[in-house]
Protein backbone atom coordinates (compact mmCIF):
# COMPACT_ATOMS: atom_id res chain seq x y z
CA UNK A 1 0.00 0.00 0.00
CA UNK A 2 1.23 3.48 -0.85
CA UNK A 3 1.95 5.81 2.03
CA UNK A 4 -0.61 8.59 2.13
CA UNK A 5 0.91 11.86 1.06
CA UNK A 6 -0.33 14.15 3.82
CA UNK A 7 0.10 17.37 1.88
CA UNK A 8 -1.61 16.17 -1.26
CA UNK A 9 -3.37 19.02 -3.02
CA UNK A 10 -6.65 18.94 -4.90
CA UNK A 11 -4.71 18.89 -8.14
CA UNK A 12 -2.49 15.95 -7.11
CA UNK A 13 -5.34 13.84 -5.78
CA UNK A 14 -7.62 14.51 -8.73
CA UNK A 15 -4.90 13.79 -11.26
CA UNK A 16 -3.99 10.54 -9.53
CA UNK A 17 -7.61 9.32 -9.77
CA UNK A 18 -8.05 10.53 -13.31
CA UNK A 19 -4.89 8.72 -14.45
CA UNK A 20 -5.95 5.53 -12.69
CA UNK A 21 -2.86 5.60 -10.44
CA UNK A 22 -5.13 5.61 -7.41
CA UNK A 23 -8.77 4.87 -6.76
CA UNK A 24 -11.28 7.30 -5.28
CA UNK A 25 -12.09 4.71 -2.61
CA UNK A 26 -8.43 4.45 -1.57
CA UNK A 27 -8.15 8.23 -1.24
CA UNK A 28 -11.44 8.41 0.64
CA UNK A 29 -10.34 5.67 3.06
CA UNK A 30 -7.10 7.53 3.78
CA UNK A 31 -8.93 10.77 4.43
CA UNK A 32 -11.36 9.03 6.79
CA UNK A 33 -8.46 7.33 8.57
CA UNK A 34 -6.79 10.70 9.12
CA UNK A 35 -10.05 12.11 10.46
CA UNK A 36 -10.36 9.17 12.87
CA UNK A 37 -6.78 9.66 14.04
CA UNK A 38 -6.72 13.46 14.38
CA UNK A 39 -10.23 14.65 14.98
CA UNK A 40 -10.66 13.51 18.58
CA UNK A 41 -8.00 16.12 19.45
CA UNK A 42 -9.08 18.80 16.94
CA UNK A 43 -12.89 18.56 16.82
CA UNK A 44 -12.93 19.98 13.30
CA UNK A 45 -15.94 17.84 12.35
CA UNK A 46 -19.49 17.62 13.70
CA UNK A 47 -20.55 14.83 11.46
CA UNK A 48 -18.41 12.39 9.48
CA UNK A 49 -20.29 10.83 6.58
CA UNK A 50 -18.02 7.81 6.19
CA UNK A 51 -20.46 5.32 4.66
CA UNK A 52 -21.97 7.83 2.29
CA UNK A 53 -18.50 9.00 1.23
CA UNK A 54 -17.20 5.49 0.57
CA UNK A 55 -20.31 4.61 -1.44
CA UNK A 56 -19.91 7.76 -3.45
CA UNK A 57 -16.19 7.07 -4.06
CA UNK A 58 -17.06 3.55 -5.19
CA UNK A 59 -19.55 5.04 -7.67
CA UNK A 60 -16.81 7.25 -9.09
CA UNK A 61 -14.47 4.28 -9.45
CA UNK A 62 -17.16 2.21 -11.17
CA UNK A 63 -17.88 4.89 -13.71
CA UNK A 64 -14.33 6.04 -14.39
CA UNK A 65 -14.97 7.21 -17.96
CA UNK A 66 -17.69 9.59 -16.92
CA UNK A 67 -15.49 11.30 -14.31
CA UNK A 68 -12.23 11.30 -16.28
CA UNK A 69 -12.37 15.02 -17.07
CA UNK A 70 -14.23 16.30 -14.00
CA UNK A 71 -12.35 19.00 -12.06
CA UNK A 72 -12.62 17.36 -8.61
CA UNK A 73 -12.73 13.63 -9.35
CA UNK A 74 -12.30 11.72 -6.09
CA UNK A 75 -11.31 14.78 -4.04
CA UNK A 76 -12.43 14.52 -0.38
CA UNK A 77 -14.16 17.70 0.76
CA UNK A 78 -15.44 18.98 4.09
CA UNK A 79 -18.47 21.26 4.31
CA UNK A 80 -19.11 23.91 6.94
CA UNK A 81 -22.13 22.88 8.94
CA UNK A 82 -24.17 25.95 7.97
CA UNK A 83 -24.44 24.67 4.37
CA UNK A 84 -27.35 22.37 3.68
CA UNK A 85 -26.56 18.79 2.73
CA UNK A 86 -29.50 16.67 1.67
CA UNK A 87 -30.09 13.83 4.13
CA UNK A 88 -27.09 14.83 6.28
CA UNK A 89 -27.64 16.68 9.55
CA UNK A 90 -26.93 20.42 9.25
CA UNK A 91 -26.79 22.26 12.56
CA UNK A 92 -25.02 25.62 12.06
CA UNK A 93 -23.43 24.54 15.37
CA UNK A 94 -26.67 25.52 17.10
CA UNK A 95 -28.77 23.58 19.55
CA UNK A 96 -31.82 24.99 17.78
CA UNK A 97 -30.92 22.94 14.67
CA UNK A 98 -29.34 19.97 16.44
CA UNK A 99 -31.64 17.49 14.68
CA UNK A 100 -32.21 19.31 11.37
CA UNK A 101 -31.81 17.15 8.26
CA UNK A 102 -32.18 19.30 5.13
CA UNK A 103 -34.36 18.06 2.27
CA UNK A 104 -32.05 19.72 -0.29
CA UNK A 105 -28.41 20.52 -1.03
CA UNK A 106 -26.87 23.97 -1.07
CA UNK A 107 -26.02 24.89 -4.67
CA UNK A 108 -22.30 25.11 -3.85
CA UNK A 109 -22.36 21.59 -2.37
CA UNK A 110 -24.29 20.20 -5.34
CA UNK A 111 -21.76 21.79 -7.70
CA UNK A 112 -18.83 20.21 -5.87
CA UNK A 113 -20.47 16.79 -6.13
CA UNK A 114 -21.27 17.29 -9.80
CA UNK A 115 -17.57 18.01 -10.27
CA UNK A 116 -16.62 14.65 -8.74
CA UNK A 117 -15.95 15.64 -5.12
CA UNK A 118 -16.61 13.27 -2.22
CA UNK A 119 -18.15 14.91 0.86
CA UNK A 120 -16.57 13.35 3.96
CA UNK A 121 -18.33 15.40 6.62
CA UNK A 122 -19.62 18.60 8.13
CA UNK A 123 -17.32 20.96 10.00
CA UNK A 124 -17.65 22.83 13.25
CA UNK A 125 -18.14 26.59 13.30
CA UNK A 126 -19.36 29.41 15.49
CA UNK A 127 -23.12 29.14 15.97
CA UNK A 128 -24.79 30.52 12.83
CA UNK A 129 -21.29 31.68 11.77
CA UNK A 130 -21.34 34.36 14.50
CA UNK A 131 -17.86 34.56 15.93
CA UNK A 132 -14.15 34.69 15.22
CA UNK A 133 -12.91 31.68 17.17
CA UNK A 134 -15.29 28.69 16.75
CA UNK A 135 -15.79 28.90 20.52
CA UNK A 136 -19.44 29.85 20.00
CA UNK A 137 -20.29 26.36 18.76
CA UNK A 138 -22.99 24.69 20.84
CA UNK A 139 -20.99 21.47 20.49
CA UNK A 140 -17.62 22.63 21.83
CA UNK A 141 -14.67 24.48 20.31
CA UNK A 142 -12.35 23.37 17.52
CA UNK A 143 -8.63 23.39 18.30
CA UNK A 144 -5.88 24.85 16.15
CA UNK A 145 -3.70 22.10 14.58
CA UNK A 146 -0.63 24.30 15.15
CA UNK A 147 -1.28 24.65 18.90
CA UNK A 148 -4.10 22.71 20.51
CA UNK A 149 -4.62 25.26 23.28
CA UNK A 150 -5.45 27.94 20.69
CA UNK A 151 -8.50 28.64 18.59
CA UNK A 152 -8.39 28.04 14.83
CA UNK A 153 -10.14 31.38 14.34
CA UNK A 154 -13.65 31.48 13.04
CA UNK A 155 -16.30 31.24 12.19
CA UNK A 156 -15.21 28.58 9.63
CA UNK A 157 -12.71 27.20 12.16
CA UNK A 158 -13.58 23.54 11.61
CA UNK A 159 -13.10 23.90 7.86
CA UNK A 160 -9.75 25.65 8.34
CA UNK A 161 -8.50 23.13 10.90
CA UNK A 162 -9.55 20.22 8.65
CA UNK A 163 -7.57 21.54 5.69
CA UNK A 164 -4.57 22.61 7.80
CA UNK A 165 -4.40 19.17 9.46
CA UNK A 166 -4.52 17.58 5.99
CA UNK A 167 -7.81 15.82 6.70
CA UNK A 168 -9.21 17.10 3.38
CA UNK A 169 -7.59 19.28 0.71
CA UNK A 170 -10.74 21.37 0.28
CA UNK A 171 -13.36 22.69 2.65
CA UNK A 172 -16.19 25.12 2.05
CA UNK A 173 -16.71 27.97 4.44
CA UNK A 174 -18.84 31.06 4.59
CA UNK A 175 -17.55 34.59 5.10
CA UNK A 176 -19.74 37.38 6.47
CA UNK A 177 -17.01 39.51 8.07
CA UNK A 178 -13.85 37.44 7.62
CA UNK A 179 -15.05 33.96 8.54
CA UNK A 180 -13.13 32.24 5.74
CA UNK A 181 -10.04 34.46 5.62
CA UNK A 182 -9.30 34.86 9.35
CA UNK A 183 -9.36 31.11 10.21
CA UNK A 184 -7.35 30.43 7.04
CA UNK A 185 -4.74 32.91 8.29
CA UNK A 186 -4.71 31.50 11.82
CA UNK A 187 -4.37 27.93 10.49
CA UNK A 188 -1.73 28.63 7.80
CA UNK A 189 -3.83 27.90 4.70
CA UNK A 190 -5.48 29.75 1.79
CA UNK A 191 -9.01 31.15 2.18
CA UNK A 192 -10.95 32.93 -0.55
CA UNK A 193 -14.02 35.10 -0.09
CA UNK A 194 -15.37 35.64 -3.59
CA UNK A 195 -17.17 38.79 -4.77
CA UNK A 196 -20.70 39.12 -3.36
CA UNK A 197 -22.92 37.31 -5.86
CA UNK A 198 -20.11 35.24 -7.40
CA UNK A 199 -21.26 32.06 -5.60
CA UNK A 200 -24.91 31.18 -5.03
CA UNK A 201 -26.00 31.42 -1.40
CA UNK A 202 -28.87 28.98 -1.90
CA UNK A 203 -28.78 26.49 0.97
CA UNK A 204 -26.53 28.63 3.18
CA UNK A 205 -28.26 29.18 6.53
CA UNK A 206 -28.47 32.96 6.36
CA UNK A 207 -26.67 35.18 8.88
CA UNK A 208 -26.44 38.60 7.16
CA UNK A 209 -27.76 38.34 3.63
CA UNK A 210 -26.06 41.43 2.18
CA UNK A 211 -22.65 40.26 3.45
CA UNK A 212 -22.65 36.43 3.39
CA UNK A 213 -20.60 34.69 0.72
CA UNK A 214 -19.47 31.07 0.34
CA UNK A 215 -15.87 30.25 -0.57
CA UNK A 216 -13.10 27.63 -0.50
CA UNK A 217 -10.37 26.90 2.06
CA UNK A 218 -7.41 25.08 0.51
CA UNK A 219 -3.68 24.45 0.89
CA UNK A 220 -2.67 26.36 -2.24
CA UNK A 221 -3.89 29.30 -4.31
CA UNK A 222 -4.12 27.08 -7.38
CA UNK A 223 -6.47 24.77 -5.46
CA UNK A 224 -8.62 27.76 -4.45
CA UNK A 225 -8.87 28.71 -8.14
CA UNK A 226 -9.91 25.16 -9.09
CA UNK A 227 -12.61 25.22 -6.41
CA UNK A 228 -13.86 28.67 -7.43
CA UNK A 229 -14.19 27.48 -11.03
CA UNK A 230 -16.60 24.83 -9.78
CA UNK A 231 -18.76 26.75 -7.30
CA UNK A 232 -18.99 30.15 -9.07
CA UNK A 233 -21.82 31.18 -11.33
CA UNK A 234 -25.42 32.35 -11.55
CA UNK A 235 -28.14 30.24 -9.95
CA UNK A 236 -31.88 30.67 -10.49
CA UNK A 237 -32.37 29.72 -6.82
CA UNK A 238 -30.44 32.81 -5.60
CA UNK A 239 -31.67 36.09 -7.08
CA UNK A 240 -28.51 37.87 -5.87
CA UNK A 241 -26.17 35.48 -7.67
CA UNK A 242 -24.43 37.38 -10.45
CA UNK A 243 -24.72 36.80 -14.20
CA UNK A 244 -21.08 37.79 -14.85
CA UNK A 245 -19.29 35.09 -16.83
CA UNK A 246 -17.23 32.59 -14.83
CA UNK A 247 -13.61 32.54 -15.95
CA UNK A 248 -11.13 29.71 -15.66
CA UNK A 249 -9.41 31.27 -12.66
CA UNK A 250 -6.43 28.91 -12.92
CA UNK A 251 -5.38 30.61 -16.17
CA UNK A 252 -4.74 33.82 -14.23
CA UNK A 253 -1.99 32.11 -12.22
CA UNK A 254 0.93 32.96 -14.48
CA UNK A 255 3.44 33.95 -11.84
CA UNK A 256 3.93 37.17 -13.78
CA UNK A 257 2.99 40.17 -11.66
CA UNK A 258 5.32 42.67 -13.27
CA UNK A 259 3.58 46.02 -13.44
CA UNK A 260 0.86 45.03 -10.98
CA UNK A 261 0.06 47.74 -8.48
CA UNK A 262 -0.56 46.83 -4.84
CA UNK A 263 -2.09 49.37 -2.48
CA UNK A 264 -0.88 49.55 1.10
CA UNK A 265 -3.20 51.46 3.46
CA UNK A 266 -0.43 52.57 5.79
CA UNK A 267 -2.58 55.10 7.69
CA UNK A 268 -5.14 52.38 8.51
CA UNK A 269 -2.39 50.00 9.60
CA UNK A 270 -0.93 52.63 11.92
CA UNK A 271 -4.18 54.16 13.14
CA UNK A 272 -6.71 51.36 13.17
CA UNK A 273 -9.02 50.84 16.13
CA UNK A 274 -6.20 49.14 18.05
CA UNK A 275 -3.91 52.14 17.49
CA UNK A 276 -0.23 51.75 16.59
CA UNK A 277 0.01 48.78 18.95
CA UNK A 278 -3.07 47.12 17.48
CA UNK A 279 -1.06 44.88 15.21
CA UNK A 280 1.14 42.18 16.69
CA UNK A 281 4.82 42.94 16.06
CA UNK A 282 5.53 39.62 14.35
CA UNK A 283 2.42 39.96 12.15
CA UNK A 284 3.53 43.45 11.11
CA UNK A 285 7.04 42.15 10.37
CA UNK A 286 5.80 39.25 8.24
CA UNK A 287 3.52 41.63 6.37
CA UNK A 288 6.37 44.02 5.54
CA UNK A 289 8.57 41.13 4.39
CA UNK A 290 5.76 39.90 2.15
CA UNK A 291 5.42 43.34 0.56
CA UNK A 292 9.14 43.20 -0.28
CA UNK A 293 8.58 39.84 -1.97
CA UNK A 294 5.89 41.34 -4.19
CA UNK A 295 8.19 44.21 -5.07
CA UNK A 296 10.99 41.77 -5.94
CA UNK A 297 8.66 40.08 -8.42
CA UNK A 298 8.06 43.38 -10.16
CA UNK A 299 4.91 44.68 -8.50
CA UNK A 300 4.72 48.32 -7.50
CA UNK A 301 3.67 49.25 -3.97
CA UNK A 302 1.43 52.30 -3.73
CA UNK A 303 0.32 54.02 -0.56
CA UNK A 304 -3.47 54.29 -0.52
CA UNK A 305 -5.78 56.04 1.88
CA UNK A 306 -9.02 54.41 3.02
CA UNK A 307 -10.17 57.16 5.38
CA UNK A 308 -13.37 55.44 6.49
CA UNK A 309 -12.05 51.87 6.78
CA UNK A 310 -11.24 52.32 10.46
CA UNK A 311 -15.00 52.57 11.06
CA UNK A 312 -15.72 49.30 9.29
CA UNK A 313 -16.07 47.29 12.51
CA UNK A 314 -18.69 49.69 13.90
CA UNK A 315 -20.61 49.65 10.61
CA UNK A 316 -20.33 45.90 10.33
CA UNK A 317 -21.69 45.11 13.79
CA UNK A 318 -24.72 47.32 13.17
CA UNK A 319 -25.53 46.07 9.66
CA UNK A 320 -24.76 42.40 10.31
CA UNK A 321 -26.72 42.20 13.56
CA UNK A 322 -29.71 44.03 12.07
CA UNK A 323 -29.84 41.52 9.21
CA UNK A 324 -29.25 38.62 11.59
CA UNK A 325 -32.11 39.62 13.88
CA UNK A 326 -34.42 39.44 10.88
CA UNK A 327 -32.96 36.25 9.36
CA UNK A 328 -33.02 34.34 12.63
CA UNK A 329 -36.68 35.15 13.27
CA UNK A 330 -37.49 31.96 11.35
CA UNK A 331 -36.23 29.74 14.19
CA UNK A 332 -39.40 29.52 16.21
CA UNK A 333 -39.88 25.85 17.05
CA UNK A 334 -42.63 25.33 14.47
CA UNK A 335 -41.22 23.98 11.20
CA UNK A 336 -37.85 22.52 12.14
CA UNK A 337 -35.41 22.10 14.96
CA UNK A 338 -35.66 22.39 18.70
CA UNK A 339 -38.96 23.23 20.43
CA UNK A 340 -39.06 24.03 24.14
CA UNK A 341 -41.46 21.90 26.17
CA UNK A 342 -44.77 23.62 26.86
CA UNK A 343 -47.91 22.99 28.83
CA UNK A 344 -50.86 22.33 26.53
CA UNK A 345 -53.25 24.02 28.97
CA UNK A 346 -51.29 27.02 30.18
CA UNK A 347 -48.99 28.06 27.36
CA UNK A 348 -49.81 29.91 24.18
CA UNK A 349 -47.87 30.19 20.95
CA UNK A 350 -45.90 33.32 21.91
CA UNK A 351 -44.42 31.84 25.05
CA UNK A 352 -43.43 28.69 23.14
CA UNK A 353 -41.55 30.88 20.63
CA UNK A 354 -39.75 32.86 23.33
CA UNK A 355 -38.76 29.79 25.36
CA UNK A 356 -37.67 27.86 22.27
CA UNK A 357 -35.41 30.70 21.16
CA UNK A 358 -34.08 31.26 24.68
CA UNK A 359 -33.23 27.58 25.05
CA UNK A 360 -32.07 26.98 21.47
CA UNK A 361 -29.72 29.92 20.84
CA UNK A 362 -26.36 30.41 22.56
CA UNK A 363 -25.14 33.66 24.16
CA UNK A 364 -23.43 35.23 21.12
CA UNK A 365 -26.43 34.64 18.87
CA UNK A 366 -28.77 36.09 21.49
CA UNK A 367 -26.47 39.09 21.91
CA UNK A 368 -26.50 39.79 18.18
CA UNK A 369 -30.27 39.33 17.86
CA UNK A 370 -30.68 41.78 20.75
CA UNK A 371 -28.31 44.35 19.22
CA UNK A 372 -29.89 43.97 15.79
CA UNK A 373 -33.42 44.29 17.15
CA UNK A 374 -32.36 47.37 19.10
CA UNK A 375 -30.77 49.17 16.14
CA UNK A 376 -33.80 48.47 13.96
CA UNK A 377 -36.32 49.57 16.58
CA UNK A 378 -38.30 52.80 16.42
CA UNK A 379 -36.27 55.76 17.60
CA UNK A 380 -32.86 54.19 16.94
CA UNK A 381 -33.14 53.14 13.32
CA UNK A 382 -31.83 56.42 11.88
CA UNK A 383 -29.12 56.97 14.47
CA UNK A 384 -27.66 53.49 14.13
CA UNK A 385 -28.82 51.42 11.19
CA UNK A 386 -29.28 54.15 8.60
CA UNK A 387 -26.07 55.88 9.71
CA UNK A 388 -24.18 52.60 9.38
CA UNK A 389 -25.54 52.07 5.87
CA UNK A 390 -24.37 55.56 4.90
CA UNK A 391 -20.87 54.98 6.25
CA UNK A 392 -20.95 51.65 4.41
CA UNK A 393 -21.31 53.70 1.22
CA UNK A 394 -18.30 55.83 2.19
CA UNK A 395 -16.17 52.73 2.88
CA UNK A 396 -17.12 51.24 -0.49
CA UNK A 397 -16.24 54.56 -2.18
CA UNK A 398 -12.82 54.58 -0.46
CA UNK A 399 -12.07 51.24 -2.09
CA UNK A 400 -13.42 52.35 -5.49
CA UNK A 401 -11.10 55.35 -5.37
CA UNK A 402 -8.16 53.16 -4.41
CA UNK A 403 -8.91 50.75 -7.27
CA UNK A 404 -8.53 53.60 -9.74
CA UNK A 405 -4.82 53.45 -8.86
CA UNK A 406 -4.16 49.86 -7.75
CA UNK A 407 -5.14 46.29 -8.65
CA UNK A 408 -5.40 45.06 -5.08
CA UNK A 409 -5.10 46.32 -1.51
CA UNK A 410 -2.82 44.37 0.86
CA UNK A 411 -3.26 44.08 4.61
CA UNK A 412 -2.58 41.56 7.33
CA UNK A 413 -5.64 39.28 7.50
CA UNK A 414 -5.76 39.32 11.29
CA UNK A 415 -3.92 41.72 13.61
CA UNK A 416 -2.77 38.79 15.74
CA UNK A 417 -1.90 35.13 15.29
CA UNK A 418 -4.10 32.41 16.83
CA UNK A 419 -5.12 33.30 20.39
CA UNK A 420 -5.66 30.94 23.35
CA UNK A 421 -9.06 29.30 23.76
CA UNK A 422 -11.03 31.26 26.33
CA UNK A 423 -8.94 34.46 26.13
CA UNK A 424 -11.52 36.68 24.44
CA UNK A 425 -14.80 34.98 25.32
CA UNK A 426 -15.72 37.36 28.13
CA UNK A 427 -15.23 40.52 26.06
CA UNK A 428 -17.26 40.42 22.84
CA UNK A 429 -16.20 43.92 21.77
CA UNK A 430 -12.50 42.97 21.85
CA UNK A 431 -13.32 39.92 19.74
CA UNK A 432 -15.18 42.16 17.24
CA UNK A 433 -12.34 44.68 16.95
CA UNK A 434 -9.99 41.98 15.65
CA UNK A 435 -12.13 41.85 12.48
CA UNK A 436 -10.87 45.29 11.46
CA UNK A 437 -9.02 44.19 8.31
CA UNK A 438 -11.57 41.70 6.99
CA UNK A 439 -15.01 43.30 7.34
CA UNK A 440 -14.51 46.01 4.70
CA UNK A 441 -14.42 43.48 1.87
CA UNK A 442 -17.86 42.21 2.92
CA UNK A 443 -19.28 45.72 3.28
CA UNK A 444 -18.06 46.52 -0.25
CA UNK A 445 -18.89 43.10 -1.71
CA UNK A 446 -15.24 42.74 -2.81
CA UNK A 447 -13.25 39.56 -3.41
CA UNK A 448 -10.43 38.90 -0.96
CA UNK A 449 -7.96 36.10 -0.35
CA UNK A 450 -5.81 35.22 2.64
CA UNK A 451 -2.52 33.46 1.87
CA UNK A 452 0.06 32.24 4.41
CA UNK A 453 2.92 34.75 4.84
CA UNK A 454 5.06 33.24 7.55
CA UNK A 455 5.17 32.09 11.14
CA UNK A 456 5.76 33.63 14.53
CA UNK A 457 8.83 32.61 16.49
CA UNK A 458 6.46 30.36 18.44
CA UNK A 459 5.42 28.58 15.25
CA UNK A 460 1.97 30.11 14.71
CA UNK A 461 0.93 30.90 11.12
CA UNK A 462 0.43 34.45 9.83
CA UNK A 463 -1.81 35.43 6.92
CA UNK A 464 -1.63 38.13 4.25
CA UNK A 465 -4.83 39.46 2.73
CA UNK A 466 -5.34 40.84 -0.78
CA UNK A 467 -8.61 42.64 -1.58
CA UNK A 468 -9.57 43.19 -5.21
CA UNK A 469 -12.05 44.88 -7.48
CA UNK A 470 -15.51 43.40 -7.75
CA UNK A 471 -15.44 40.24 -9.90
CA UNK A 472 -11.67 40.49 -10.28
CA UNK A 473 -10.83 37.33 -8.35
CA UNK A 474 -8.20 36.75 -11.04
CA UNK A 475 -6.08 39.68 -9.85
CA UNK A 476 -5.94 38.71 -6.18
CA UNK A 477 -5.41 35.03 -7.01
CA UNK A 478 -2.59 35.88 -9.47
CA UNK A 479 -0.80 38.00 -6.87
CA UNK A 480 -1.30 35.45 -4.09
CA UNK A 481 -0.11 32.61 -6.31
CA UNK A 482 3.01 34.49 -7.38
CA UNK A 483 3.84 35.18 -3.75
CA UNK A 484 3.19 31.54 -2.85
CA UNK A 485 5.62 30.37 -5.56
CA UNK A 486 8.38 32.34 -3.85
CA UNK A 487 7.58 31.29 -0.32
CA UNK A 488 5.69 27.97 -0.24
CA UNK A 489 4.71 28.46 3.39
CA UNK A 490 1.89 25.96 2.87
CA UNK A 491 4.37 23.09 2.67
CA UNK A 492 5.13 23.38 6.35
CA UNK A 493 2.88 20.99 8.25
CA UNK A 494 1.43 21.44 11.72
CA UNK A 495 2.55 19.18 14.53
CA UNK A 496 -0.86 17.58 14.73
CA UNK A 497 -0.92 16.00 11.29
CA UNK B 1 -28.07 60.52 21.14
CA UNK B 2 -29.01 57.71 23.51
CA UNK B 3 -26.23 57.48 26.07
CA UNK B 4 -26.80 53.90 27.08
CA UNK B 5 -29.25 51.08 27.37
CA UNK B 6 -31.33 50.47 30.47
CA UNK B 7 -32.46 47.15 31.89
CA UNK B 8 -36.04 48.06 31.00
CA UNK B 9 -35.02 48.69 27.39
CA UNK B 10 -33.22 45.36 27.21
CA UNK B 11 -36.35 43.63 28.53
CA UNK B 12 -38.48 45.42 25.93
CA UNK B 13 -36.07 44.45 23.13
CA UNK B 14 -36.06 40.84 24.32
CA UNK B 15 -39.85 40.79 24.09
CA UNK B 16 -39.70 42.18 20.53
CA UNK B 17 -37.09 39.57 19.61
CA UNK B 18 -39.14 36.74 21.19
CA UNK B 19 -36.33 35.81 23.59
CA UNK B 20 -37.25 34.68 27.09
CA UNK B 21 -34.09 35.92 28.84
CA UNK B 22 -33.33 35.12 32.45
CA UNK B 23 -32.38 37.96 34.83
CA UNK B 24 -28.64 37.25 34.61
CA UNK B 25 -28.79 37.47 30.81
CA UNK B 26 -30.68 40.76 31.01
CA UNK B 27 -27.97 42.12 33.26
CA UNK B 28 -25.14 40.83 31.05
CA UNK B 29 -26.68 42.11 27.82
CA UNK B 30 -27.44 45.51 29.37
CA UNK B 31 -23.77 45.92 30.16
CA UNK B 32 -22.48 44.48 26.87
CA UNK B 33 -24.91 46.40 24.65
CA UNK B 34 -23.85 49.59 26.47
CA UNK B 35 -20.19 48.81 25.66
CA UNK B 36 -20.90 48.01 22.02
CA UNK B 37 -23.16 51.02 21.48
CA UNK B 38 -20.59 53.30 23.10
CA UNK B 39 -18.05 52.01 20.60
CA UNK B 40 -20.25 52.36 17.51
CA UNK B 41 -21.04 55.92 18.59
CA UNK B 42 -17.85 56.91 16.70
CA UNK B 43 -19.99 56.85 13.56
CA UNK B 44 -21.85 59.95 14.76
CA UNK B 45 -18.74 62.09 14.09
CA UNK B 46 -18.80 61.23 10.40
CA UNK B 47 -20.50 63.68 8.06
CA UNK B 48 -22.94 61.61 6.02
CA UNK B 49 -25.15 64.43 4.76
CA UNK B 50 -26.29 63.60 1.25
CA UNK B 51 -24.68 60.11 1.33
CA UNK B 52 -27.09 57.43 0.13
CA UNK B 53 -27.35 54.32 2.31
CA UNK B 54 -26.04 51.00 0.97
CA UNK B 55 -28.41 48.16 1.73
CA UNK B 56 -26.97 45.68 -0.74
CA UNK B 57 -23.98 45.41 -3.06
CA UNK B 58 -25.46 43.23 -5.82
CA UNK B 59 -24.73 45.23 -8.99
CA UNK B 60 -28.09 46.08 -10.53
CA UNK B 61 -29.89 44.57 -7.54
CA UNK B 62 -31.50 41.17 -7.41
CA UNK B 63 -32.58 39.64 -10.69
CA UNK B 64 -36.22 39.05 -11.57
CA UNK B 65 -37.70 35.75 -12.65
CA UNK B 66 -41.06 34.93 -14.20
CA UNK B 67 -43.82 34.49 -11.66
CA UNK B 68 -44.57 30.88 -12.48
CA UNK B 69 -45.67 27.92 -10.41
CA UNK B 70 -42.74 25.53 -10.04
CA UNK B 71 -42.24 22.28 -8.17
CA UNK B 72 -41.27 22.73 -4.56
CA UNK B 73 -40.92 20.53 -1.48
CA UNK B 74 -43.43 17.69 -1.14
CA UNK B 75 -45.49 17.94 2.06
CA UNK B 76 -43.79 14.90 3.66
CA UNK B 77 -40.36 16.49 3.09
CA UNK B 78 -41.57 19.86 4.32
CA UNK B 79 -42.92 18.30 7.51
CA UNK B 80 -40.04 15.88 8.08
CA UNK B 81 -38.20 18.20 10.52
CA UNK B 82 -41.26 19.51 12.36
CA UNK B 83 -41.27 19.10 16.15
CA UNK B 84 -45.00 18.34 15.89
CA UNK B 85 -47.09 17.77 12.77
CA UNK B 86 -50.21 16.08 11.46
CA UNK B 87 -49.39 13.96 8.45
CA UNK B 88 -51.93 12.95 5.82
CA UNK B 89 -55.01 13.38 7.99
CA UNK B 90 -58.48 13.89 6.49
CA UNK B 91 -57.88 17.63 7.02
CA UNK B 92 -54.54 17.49 5.20
CA UNK B 93 -50.95 17.71 6.42
CA UNK B 94 -49.93 20.57 8.67
CA UNK B 95 -47.61 21.84 11.41
CA UNK B 96 -49.05 21.70 14.91
CA UNK B 97 -48.51 24.57 17.35
CA UNK B 98 -49.75 25.52 20.82
CA UNK B 99 -53.04 27.36 20.96
CA UNK B 100 -52.92 30.82 19.40
CA UNK B 101 -55.99 32.37 21.07
CA UNK B 102 -56.31 32.22 24.84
Amino acid sequence: MTTPAPSATIRELRDSVRSGARSAVEICREALARVRASDPALHAFHTVTADRALARAADLDRDRDRWRDAPLTGVPVAIKDNLCTRGVRTTAASKILETFVPPYDATAVARLERAGAVVIGKTNCDEFAMGSSTENSAFGPTRNPWALDRTPGGSSGGSAAAVAARLAPLALGSDTGGSIRQPAALCGIVGLKPTYGRVSRYGLLAFASSLDQIGPLTLTVHDAAIALNVIAGADPADATSAPEPVLDYTTALTGDIRGARIGVPSRLLENGPGGPDGIDREVAGAFRTALDAFASRGATLVDVDLPHARHAVAVYYLVATAEASSNLARYDGVRYGFRAPFDRHDDALGSMYARTRAGGFGPEVKRRIMLGTYVLSAGYYEAYYLKAQQVRTLIARDYERAFERVDAVAMPTSPTPAFPIGERVADPLQMYLADVFTVSANLGGLPAVSVPCGFTAGGLPIGLQLVGRRFDESAVLRLADAYERDTNWWKREPAHV
Amino acid sequence: MPAGVTRAQVEAIAALAQLDLDPSEVELFTRQLCDILAYVDELQQIDTSGVPPTSHVAPGGASDRPDEVRPSLDPPDALANAPDAARETPLGSFFKVPRVIG
